[in-house]
């Protein structure tokens, strides 16, 4: 570990993940998350974009008592417990899916995709999932 | 034939490549991912629409449910549980699983 992470307080970084991928086709927006948790844990500068059929992760009224997988969509809803509050929706990725702010379960500010482009810019560290 | 499609329309070509093949007369369920094809006012819903004229169309309840969007459902599309997947797939002389 580096002296400057030694300081008190250690070196705030700006985290950005983008999440790209449906919730229960693929592994990738749980991992995701579990990854959010850990940067959150270190009380780094975290953002969150959803887009293409990452949107679709942050849906109300998941129940997957019927497919018998974990959900873990409340999870979302608890970020604001670990101060991870930046929750961005592309909206062309979020019209394209005939959905609306109001389909999501938790807050989100929607930005179009020039926005985004310079919310990526204005990151140090992007993971994309 | 039936064919199954378990991609979303948005990440893969799996359900261009099916309608742009599937017969007349033959089904398509969507399963997994596949199922978000069957929402109301995406940018798909219209090409879906107008397949639905020459192929019958059913969804995976149970992945309807687990997205959250079993309450988006395009009219005309019918719903299925996990013994109606058997039953379509035991109806049908075959089946082309589009990944």
């Amino acid at each position: 570990m580096s002296e400057e992470m030694m300081e008190e307080g250690g070196t705030v970084k700006k985290f950005l993940y983008v999440n790209r991928k449906a919730p229960y086709g693929t592994i990738y927006a749980l991992e995701s998350l579990e990854v959010v948790l850990i940067g959150a844990a270190f009380e780094q500068d975290v953002s969150l974009i959803f887009m293409d059929d990452g949107v679709y992760q942050i849906t109300k009224g998941q129940d997957t008592a019927g497919i018998e997988m974990k959900n873990f969509s409340p999870t979302y809803r608890a970020l604001e417990m670990y101060d991870v509050e930046k929750l961005y929706v592309e909206k062309e990725s979020m019209e394209a899916r005939g959905l609306s702010a109001d389909d999501f379960l938790v807050d989100v500010e929607v930005l179009d995709s020039t926005q985004i482009a310079d919310l990526m810019e204005d990151q140090d560290v992007v993971l994309s999932f | 034939m039936l064919h199954t499609i378990n991609k979303s329309p948005f990440d893969k070509g799996s359900l261009d490549s099916c309608l742009r093949t599937a017969k007349a007369g033959s089904a398509i369920l969507f399963i997994e991912d596949g199922v978000y094809a069957a929402t109301n006012g995406t940018a798909v819903a219209e090409k879906l629409k107008q397949a639905m004229g020459n192929v019958t169309v059913y969804a995976l309840e149970p992945d309807l449910k687990a997205r959250g969007v079993a309450d988006k459902v395009m009219d005309g599309i019918k719903l299925v549980d996990y013994a109606g997947f058997v039953d379509l797939v035991a109806e049908h002389d075959k089946v082309q699983a589009w990944l």
